[in-house]
């Protein structure tokens, strides 16, 4: 007997799951990175204003969000429809109300929100040192320098994520990624000194 | 009433879902289908397919929504056996 399979629009979204993953991790990248040379920035320039701090971090993590979901919408919404476009010229019929036609309005959605909601979770993630800077503080313990480890956290998981995905070992698919990290934060450690 | 027992039909559909996936929501319909695809020709978008659907009383207009939801488009009718009711 064949195994129980999601037909229809289910097997569309299955299909899409590879590139909802690319924009994830693209996106995931462009968010911890960004947020990291943002705190880097801080930490080398002697800033100590935390709260102004946390404020552009957070604007830069919804910018992230919003340009996220936003180009990956539009981008991926005018790719599908020139798809179905094809395939309704090659069947000589209108796929509106097909799976076809469902997925190319509901994939664009799916797809903007991995690729919004990935930079937007890891930003805040990361600044989770940050929104807790008096706690850390009592402890002795520097809210800057922990965002940074935590974003270097973020990277390095990535790093394994894509290990994973491209099946090679994931411990120097980590560091590979760590590296582009502290490159990143030698290069602006360069321009702040 | 007249029942369809058997039914041939020249289908265009496009290459996805493929030909088990497309045969099996087909046999999902009734519980007593049985579901032929061959692929007769096949392009770079589409594939032309023969399907052949046997049952004791399929139902012409549910193939129809399924096929047409798959994306794909019946051709043409190419064979169909049709029993009586007394036949039954």
């Amino acid at each position: 007997m064949l195994p129980e399979k999601p037909i229809h629009l289910m097997l569309h979204v299955f299909r899409a799951r590879g590139i909802m993953r690319r924009y994830a991790i693209t996106n995931g990248f462009d968010g911890v990175l960004t947020i990291l040379g943002m705190l880097t920035g801080f930490y080398f320039s002697d800033f100590h204003d935390l709260p102004v701090a946390l404020s552009a971090c957070m604007g830069a993590a919804i910018a992230l969000f919003i340009s996220g979901l936003s180009s990956a919408y539009l981008s991926e919404k005018a790719e599908r429809t020139l798809e179905l476009k094809h395939l309704e010229q090659a069947l000589a019929r209108n796929l509106d109300s097909s799976d076809y036609g469902q997925a190319s309005r509901f994939l664009p959605l799916l797809v903007a929100f991995s690729n919004g909601f990935s930079p937007l979770i890891l930003s805040l993630f990361i600044l989770l040192p940050l929104f807790f800077a008096d706690n850390l503080m009592a402890l002795g313990l520097s809210p800057l320098l922990s965002a940074i480890g935590l974003a270097f956290v973020c990277i390095f998981l990535l790093g394994v994520l894509l290990g994973k995905i491209s099946q090679t070992f994931w411990l120097w698919a980590g560091i590979r990624a760590l590296l582009l990290a502290l490159v990143t934060v030698a290069i602006i450690s360069f321009f702040e000194i | 009433m007249a029942v369809i027992r058997k039914l041939v039909l020249d289908v265009l559909k496009p290459h996805q879902p493929n030909a088990i996936d497309f045969s099996v929501a087909l046999a999902d319909l009734g519980a007593d289908y049985r579901v032929n695809l061959m692929v007769a020709e096949m392009d770079e978008k589409t594939e032309t397919t023969v399907i052949t659907i046997e049952g004791n009383n399929i139902s012409y207009d549910q193939v129809v929504a399924i096929i047409e939801k798959m994306g794909a488009s019946i051709h043409s009718i190419d064979e169909v056996e049709i029993h009586s009711s007394e036949a039954l």
